[in-house]
C-alpha cells in the first residue's frame, strides 16, 4: 500500500464488496484518491472496474463497504447525492441527446422542470468560463449530433464540470477515441488535475495508463491486485499484475512468401459519392501479412468494406488468384475461402440476439453442408459451432446460447474461428483486437500468425502500431485514401511509421509521379505512442 | 425497449431492466394468469360503478365466450381472421418491417374475392375456385404491402407511415367499388358488393354455426409460418435482417430481396384473412367487414411475442375477450364501453406480463 502523503484523501472507498448472484464483482476493495491526483484503474474486462465506479456513483448498492467524499459518507444507491458531493461521471457510452445543442445538453437536469424560463445566458457564461479554464473548446450552440466523438466526450466532461464536479470518473474514456484525440484528452485531464481536480480513469490499455496516470490501481478478479506509482513500474509488470501471469504477445517468424493471390492496381472506391480510396496499389501473397497503418478515418473503413465485399471499386483493376475481377461480393468471397474479420464485431461481425451457431453458419448458410433446398440443417450448424467453441477456446457460451452474452474477446474468437476453421487462402482482418484486453489480444495474434504460417495471405488493417509491427511483414500507410509504397517490417521503426502516417512520403517510398502534395492530414502530428 | 432511455431525471433511476436469460417455468405459467386476474380486478371497479354484480359479470364473460355452442363457435369464428392478421404482423415485425397496413390489405383481399368470386371466375367448380380465390386475395394484400416497401427501399420512407396511410386509401377504394362497379343491385341501395357465388363459400366446420374451415386454414398457416421461420434459410436470413441489418449484409444476406419476401408473406397473410372472412362469414363485402382485425392483429402478434405458434393462442385469447365482454355487457345491461375497457385492460396487462417474463427489474 502506498500512503497518501497529500493530506486527507478527497475520496475514499473502503472495503467495498458486491456480488451478483454467484459472481463476486468486487471483493473488499479499498482505494483512496488525493486532491489533484490522476489515478488509473487498470484491469481486464470483467475485473470489476465498472462495477466499482458504479457503486461510487450510486448506480449500484454495495453489499458491504462505504464511500466517503471529504470524509463524509455517501448514502448508497443515490446518484443525486454523489453529484451533490461533487462526483461527476463520464460514461463510456455518452448520455447526451444528439438533437440538442451543446449548451442545452449541459443544462439538462440542472434546472427545475417547472421553472417558467430557463436561465440560458447565465448558463452560457458559466459553460464558457469552464471551457476556457480547462482548455475544452466547444461551440455552445453546435448541435451535438454534428460533433465528432471526441468533441462529444468533451461535452460530457463539461457537463460534469458544470455540475461542479471536483472528482471526475471516466469509464474507458479512450475506447471510442483516435490516438490523437486520446492524447488531447490526457493533456486536458492533466491540466484538470493540476488545477486541483481529482480524477479516476478506467482503462485496460497499458500504454495510456503508464503515460498519463500518477498512480495505478490494478484490479484482478474483483480484488485489488496491486497499487503502483506510475514512475515506479513498467508495462511488463503491469501486464503481469493485470492478467495474473506473464503475458507475452506471440512473435513473428520470418515469412516465406508464396504466390500473389490478390493484386489491386490504381484502385479507386467511391462510397456515397465521395472518393474514399484513390488509386491505391497493393498485393497480398501466400504466407505473408500486409499491414495497413494510418490515423483513424483515412480510408480504412472503405478498404475493409471493399475487401469484405460490401463496396465495389469505381476505377482500377483487381486480380484475385490471378483472374481479373470487377467487384468482390460477399457470396463469392465466402465461396472462394476468403476470411473476413470486420471492423466492428458487434455491428457487422455478429448478430447479438441470434445464437452462436446461427452466427457461426450465417455467411455459409447456402452451402450444402448447412442447408438443403432451403431447409437449414440445424444439427450440422450446432456441431460446427461446437467445434469452433472447442478449438478456438470460446468461453462463456454454448452453440445455442445467445451471442450477445459473449465478451468482446470471445466474440472475436468466434468470428476468427468461423473464418480460420477452413484455412482461408486470404484473411482480411480489420482492427482485429480493438477494445480487447491483453489476454485476448495475445490469443488473436497467435491465431493470425498461425494462419499465416499455414499459408494464408493476411491483410491487416489496424490503427495499433505495435500490433502492425508485431504481425506484419510489409507495411503500407493509408493517408487520405491513398496508400504509400510498402516498406519491409525490418525497416520499420515508430519514427518512420509516424512519418508515413502523416503523409510525408519521400521519393524512396513512392514512385516519382508523386501525387501527394497536400501535406499532412488533419491537425497535429500523428504520433505513435 | 430497454429501460435506459426514459424522460425522467435519469440520474435518479434506481431500476434497470435486464433481459432474462432463463425463464422460470412457474413465471411463464403464472404471469398470464395473474395478468387476466389483474385486468378483471380493474374492470371490476368499473362494473361495480355501473351498478352490476361484479362476480356475476365475470361469469358472464366466460359464458359469453364459451357458455353455449353458439358462443363458442362465435369465439372461434372471430379468432380466425385475428390469427391471420396476427401472423401478418408477427412475420413482418420479426424482420423489423413495420407493416401497420394489415387492415388495408385485409380489405383489398376481400374486395378482390368479391370481384372475382361473384362474376369472372364464378363458373369454376368449388374445389378449384376456393384455392384460386385464396390466392387472389393474398396477391391483392401482397401488392398493397409492396408499395410501402418499395418506398422504403427506394427513398428510405418510413413504412410505418405509408403502410398506415394506405389503410385509408384501401378502405376508400373498397367503398368506391361497392358503391360503383361492384355494387349489389339487389341490396336495396345499401353499399355492399355483389355476393360471391354459393359454391365459393367455405364449408362449415360445425353445422348451424358461422364456424368455417377458415379456422383450419389459419392454424395450418401458423404452423407453416413457424416452420418457415425456424427451419429455413429464409427464416434465418429474415431474422438476421431484422435484428441487425448491417451484420446481415456483412454475412451476405440479400437485404432487399429478403424484405421483399417478408413483405409478400405479411401482406399475403393479411389479404388471405380478408378473403377468408368474405368467403367464410358474410359472402359479400361492406365497409364494416372488419371491426379492426388488421390493427388487432398487431396486438395479437405482440401478445404472441411474434411467435407464430403463440399467435394461435393469442388470437383465441383476444377473441375470447372480445366476445365474452360483449356477452357480459348485453346480459347485464351495462354500457358496452365497459366491455371495450375490459378488452383493452386485459390486452395491456397481458403485454406487461409477457414483458416481465422476458425482462427483470434490477437495482
Amino acid at each position: 500500500m502506498i500512503a497518501d502523503t497529500t493530506a486527507a484523501p478527497v475520496l475514499e472507498l473502503a472495503h467495498i464488496s458486491k456480488r451478483f448472484g454467484p459472481i463476486v464483482a468486487n471483493d473488499d476493495i479499498s482505494i483512496a484518491l488525493g486532491r489533484g491526483e490522476l489515478l488509473a484503474l487498470l484491469g481486464e474486462n470483467g475485473a470489476g472496474k465498472t462495477t466499482l465506479m458504479s457503486i461510487l456513483f450510486g448506480h449500484y448498492t454495495p453489499d458491504e463497504g462505504t464511500v466517503r467524499v471529504d470524509g463524509v459518507e455517501l448514502p448508497h444507491g443515490r446518484p443525486r447525492a454523489a453529484i451533490k458531493a461533487g462526483v461527476g461521471m463520464v460514461h463510456q457510452h455518452f448520455s447526451l441527446a444528439p438533437n440538442l445543442t451543446v449548451l442545452e445538453n449541459v443544462m439538462t437536469g440542472t434546472e427545475p422542470l417547472w421553472s417558467p424560463r430557463s436561465r440560458t445566458s447565465a448558463a452560457r457564461r458559466k459553460l464558457l468560463s469552464i471551457a476556457e479554464r480547462f482548455g475544452l473548446g466547444v461551440d455552445p450552440d453546435a448541435r451535438l449530433g454534428d460533433l465528432s466523438v471526441g468533441e462529444q466526450q468533451r461535452v460530457e466532461i463539461l457537463k460534469a464540470l458544470y455540475n461542479d464536479a471536483r472528482i471526475l470518473i471516466l469509464d474507458e474514456p479512450t475506447a471510442v477515441l483516435t490516438n490523437i484525440e486520446a492524447e488531447r484528452l490526457f493533456t486536458t485531464l492533466r491540466e484538470m488535475a493540476r488545477q486541483g481536480l481529482s480524477l479516476i480513469f478506467i482503462s485496460h490499455k497499458l500504454d495510456e495508463v503508464m503515460a498519463a496516470a500518477d498512480r495505478i490501481v490494478v484490479l484482478r478478479g474483483g480484488r485489488v491486485a496491486a497499487e503502483r506509482r506510475a514512475a515506479e513500474t513498467n508495462k511488463a509488470e503491469l501486464a503481469e499484475l493485470m492478467v495474473g501471469h506473464r503475458v507475452t504477445r506471440p512473435t513473428r517468424e520470418p515469412a516465406k512468401a508464396g504466390a500473389t493471390v490478390f493484386q489491386a492496381s490504381r484502385l479507386t472506391v467511391s462510397i456515397g459519392g465521395v472518393e474514399r480510396l484513390k488509386e491505391i496499389d497493393f498485393f497480398l501473397r501466400e504466407g505473408e501479412t500486409l499491414g495497413i497503418i494510418g490515423v483513424s478515418g483515412n480510408g480504412q473503413a472503405a478498404l475493409s468494406q471493399l475487401m469484405g465485399g460490401l463496396a465495389a471499386p469505381t476505377g482500377g483493376e483487381m486480380r484475385l488468384f490471378g483472374e481479373p475481377v470487377s467487384a468482390l461480393d460477399v457470396h463469392d468471397l465466402v465461396e472462394a475461402g476468403i476470411g473476413r474479420i470486420p471492423e466492428d464485431r458487434h455491428r457487422q461481425g455478429a448478430i447479438g440476439e441470434m445464437t452462436i451457431w446461427e452466427n457461426a453458419v450465417l455467411e455459409r448458410i447456402r452451402q450444402p453442408l448447412f442447408s438443403r433446398r432451403g431447409i437449414v440443417n440445424r444439427s450440422a450448424g450446432q456441431a460446427f459451432a461446437a467445434t469452433i467453441i472447442e478449438e478456438f477456446d470460446v468461453r462463456g457460451g454454448t452453440p445455442t446460447s445467445r451471442t450477445r452474452l459473449l465478451s468482446g474477446g470471445n466474440m472475436q474468437k468466434l468470428i476468427l474461428g468461423r473464418n480460420l476453421y477452413r484455412r482461408p487462402k486470404i484473411l482480411i482482418a480489420a482492427q482485429p483486437t480493438r477494445g480487447l484486453d491483453e489476454g485476448a489480444v495475445a490469443a488473436v495474434h497467435a491465431r493470425i500468425l498461425d494462419a499465416r504460417r499455414q499459408g494464408t495471405a493476411v491483410l491487416l488493417i489496424s490503427e495499433d502500431l505495435d500490433e502492425v509491427i508485431g504481425l506484419a511483414d510489409r507495411i503500407q500507410a493509408i493517408v487520405k485514401g491513398r496508400l504509400s509504397a510498402p516498406i519491409a517490417a525490418e525497416d520499420a521503426d515508430p519514427r518512420r511509421l509516424g512519418l508515413m502516417m502523416s503523409g510525408d512520403w519521400t521519393s524512396s517510398d513512392r514512385t516519382p509521379n508523386d501525387r501527394i502534395s497536400d501535406g499532412p492530414p488533419g491537425e497535429g502530428h500523428p504520433h505513435a505512442s | 425497449m430497454t429501460g435506459s432511455a426514459t424522460g425522467l431525471p435519469a440520474k435518479d433511476i434506481l431500476m434497470r431492466l435486464e433481459r432474462r436469460e432463463h425463464r422460470p417455468l412457474l413465471l411463464v405459467v403464472l404471469s398470464p394468469i395473474l395478468a387476466v386476474v389483474a385486468a378483471l380486478a380493474l374492470a371490476g371497479l368499473l362494473i361495480a360503478a355501473a351498478g352490476a354484480p361484479v362476480l356475476e359479470a365475470y361469469g358472464r364473460i366466460l359464458t359469453g365466450a364459451f357458455g353455449t355452442r353458439l358462443a363458442a363457435t362465435e369465439t372461434l369464428t372471430r379468432a380466425t381472421p385475428l390469427m391471420l392478421t396476427g401472423l401478418a404482423a408477427a412475420v413482418a415485425f420479426r424482420a423489423r418491417l413495420w407493416n401497420i397496413g394489415a387492415e388495408g390489405q385485409f380489405y383489398l383481399g376481400a374486395i378482390m374475392v368479391a370481384a372475382l368470386g361473384s362474376t369472372a371466375l364464378s363458373g369454376l367448380p368449388g374445389p378449384v375456385l376456393i384455392p384460386l380465390l385464396f390466392t387472389a386475395g393474398a396477391i391483392a394484400g401482397m401488392a398493397l404491402m409492396l408499395v410501402p416497401l418499395w418506398l422504403r427501399l427506394r427513398f428510405s420512407v418510413d413504412e410505418v407511415v405509408t403502410s398506415l396511410l394506405l389503410n385509408f386509401v384501401a378502405v376508400l377504394f373498397v367503398s368506391m367499388m361497392i358503391d360503383g362497379p361492384l355494387k349489389d343491385p339487389l341490396a336495396f341501395g345499401w353499399p355492399q358488393s355483389m355476393p360471391v357465388a354459393d359454391h365459393a363459400l367455405l364449408p362449415k366446420l360445425i353445422e348451424r354455426s358461422r364456424l368455417h374451415i377458415g379456422l383450419a386454414v389459419a392454424i395450418v398457416a401458423a404452423l407453416l409460418v413457424y416452420l418457415l421461420q425456424s427451419r429455413t434459410v429464409f427464416g434465418l436470413q429474415s431474422r438476421a435482417a431484422g435484428l441487425n441489418p448491417e451484420g446481415a449484409v456483412f454475412a451476405g444476406v440479400p437485404l432487399a430481396r429478403t424484405l421483399v419476401k417478408v413483405a409478400c408473406l405479411s401482406g399475403g397473410l393479411a389479404g388471405l384473412a380478408g378473403a377468408i372472412e368474405v368467403m367464410g362469414v358474410k359472402g359479400y363485402v361492406t365497409t364494416d367487414l372488419s371491426p379492426g382485425y388488421g390493427y388487432a392483429g398487431i396486438i395479437v402478434a405482440m401478445l404472441a411475442n411474434l411467435n407464430p405458434l403463440g399467435v394461435i393462442a393469442a388470437a383465441f385469447f383476444t377473441a375470447t375477450m372480445f366476445v365474452g365482454a360483449d356477452g357480459m355487457s348485453r346480459a347485464l345491461g351495462i354500457p358496452t364501453y365497459i366491455a371495450d375497457v375490459t378488452v383493452a385492460l386485459s390486452l395491456l396487462t397481458m403485454l406487461i406480463a409477457i414483458f416481465f417474463t422476458q425482462y427483470r427489474i434490477r437495482r
